[in-house]
This record gives structure tokens, sequence and C-alpha cells, in this order.
């Protein structure tokens, strides 16, 4: 590798992290919740970018495909479903925080500083990981376990979504409160009633 | 190459910028962004250290990293659908109670 090279990387990281850092900025200072997913995206793609710069194909592809393109189309259809209305940012309540907030940031920039500044890189590796094949291969013999699990929390969260925003009927509501207002008023409830009203 | 301690220096940057956002936005959907940007953040320096080590594990845990954020989204977003439909309001401050 000579040094030519080495600069043309150098810069191509330079540029990516410094769009990343810029469009992350650009998630918590906008008013408007759409302007932050779109900073979002950015910092995304940016991220595939570098992750490419790293030999990770297959996680850049992903990240592109299941964040950038599922995750937030998610994001974008919640915040135009909602309709959501710019609103201010900053209140009242952090007042007093703000002058303690700065010798806290000077210290965690400090500590920061010092740690990665110690960062050695290691001896480079025989080999560098990073194909599909390798994924699959560490996935589906020593982590089978974690990738099953994983499908078990996403089989939740399917149906823990669908139950969230699931809009409850007009007559369910109407059963439940009859339910509620018959035991306040200390009548004995049949069992069969409130057995529909939690159904 | 470019080395190691930049990359961490990045994902250091990104983490905090990331947690500025949970302490300062009051709006829920933006602080979920934000959620999201620190577990990219992490993921960056997972796969640097993968790629650095020659340990393909750490690409293994991103890629379960991104499973979980995907579940978390979906339930997240799910809670907020919910949240907006009782309250009408997506600031955190006015939604600081389980009861109505």
């Amino acid at each position: 590798m000579d040094l030519t090279q080495i600069q043309g990387v150098h810069v191509l990281f330079l540029a990516f992290a410094a769009l990343a850092v810029v469009a992350a900025f650009n998630i918590i200072l906008q008013r408007n919740p759409i302007y932050s997913a779109i900073g979002l995206i950015v910092v995304l793609c940016s991220l595939a970018v570098l992750f490419l710069m790293l030999y990770a194909p297959f996680i850049a592809a992903i990240q592109i495909i299941v964040y950038a393109g599922a995750i937030m189309v998610l994001f974008v259809f919640v915040i135009m479903l909602l309709n959501v209305r710019a609103e201010d940012a900053i209140t009242d309540r952090l007042k007093y925080l703000k002058f303690i907030a700065p010798v806290f940031f000077l210290l965690l920039v400090g500590q920061i500083a010092f740690f990665v500044s110690r960062v050695q890189n290691p001896p480079p590796p025989a080999k560098i990981p990073g194909s599909v094949e390798s994924i699959a291969e560490g996935m589906f013999t020593s982590y089978v376990v974690p990738f099953e699990a994983a499908s078990v929390l996403i089989l939740m969260a399917i149906v823990g979504s669908m139950l969230l925003a699931k809009r409850e009927k007009e007559e369910d509501i109407v059963r439940i409160e009859q339910a509620l207002a018959e035991a306040q008023a200390g009548e004995p409830v049949i069992e069969e009633s409130n057995e529909e009203a939690h159904a | 190459m470019v080395p190691l301690s930049w990359y961490l220096a990045l994902s250091a940057v990104l983490f905090t910028i990331g947690v500025i956002g949970v302490l300062v936005q009051r709006n829920v959907i933006v602080l979920f962004m934000c959620i999201e940007l620190m577990l990219n953040a992490v993921n960056l320096s997972f796969v640097a250290f993968s790629r650095f080590f020659g340990d393909v594990t750490g690409q293994l845990f991103v890629f379960i990293v991104m499973a979980v954020a995907a579940a978390e989204a979906a339930v997240g977003l799910a809670i907020i659908i919910s949240l907006f439909r009782n309250r009408e309001t997506l600031n955190v401050d006015e939604a600081d109670l389980l009861k109505l």
C-alpha cells in the first residue's frame, strides 16, 4: 500500500465521519421530527460506507436494507401518521442543567481523548473476516442459540406491537366500563361477563 | 490504513451526540431516533474491533444488535401510537405517569 492510497482512504474516512457527525447534530437540533429522521438516514448510510471500508460488506448491506430501509420507513410512517407538529425542543426544566452541562462535557471529552489516544493498532490479523460465509459459519455453529433467541424476540415484538397499536372496538370499551361500574357498585360480577370483558 | 483509534473516536462522538439528544429532546420519536444513533455508534466499534482483531464475532454481535433494534423500534413505535391516541401529545414531560 503506497502513500497516495493511504491518503485516499484517510480522506474518505474523514469525509464520511464528518457527514455522520453533522447529520447526527441535525437529528437533535431540528424542531421538525421528519428532518431528524432524514438526518438519521444520512448517519446510517455514512456508517454503511465505513463498514465497507472495514471489509464488512454483509453488515454494510444489512445496514442499508434493514436500518435505512425497514426501520426508518417505520419511523417516517409513524411521524406522518401522527401528523406531529414542530415543538419547542428545550424546556425550562433544563434551566439549571445548562450551567453544569459544560463541565461534564469537558470532562467527558478529556476522558475520551485520553483513552482514544492510548489505543494502539493490534498486529494485523492473518485473515480478515467479513465474508457472508464466515458470518454464516459462526452464526449457525457456535452462536446458534443467540440466533434462535433473536427469532423468538422478533416473534414477541410482532405480537406485542399488534396488541399495543390495535384500536379497541367501541363495544369492547362499553363492556369493560360496564364491568368496572358493576364492580365499583359492589354488585357481584358474573364470571361470564367478566371473562368477556377481559377477552 | 485508517487506524483503529479514529473509528473509536468517531464511535464515541456519535454515542455522545445520542446521549445529548436523549437528555435535551422532548419529542418521544426523536428520543427514539437518538437511541438508534447510540446503538449504531456501538455497532461501529464492534465492526472496527472485528476487523482489527480478525475475529468474526463482532460482526455477529452487530447482527444481533440490529435484530434487537428492529424489535425495539416496532414495539416502541406501537407504544408511541397508543400514547398519542390517549394523550394527544408526544412530549415526554407530559407523559410521565403510567395511568391516564
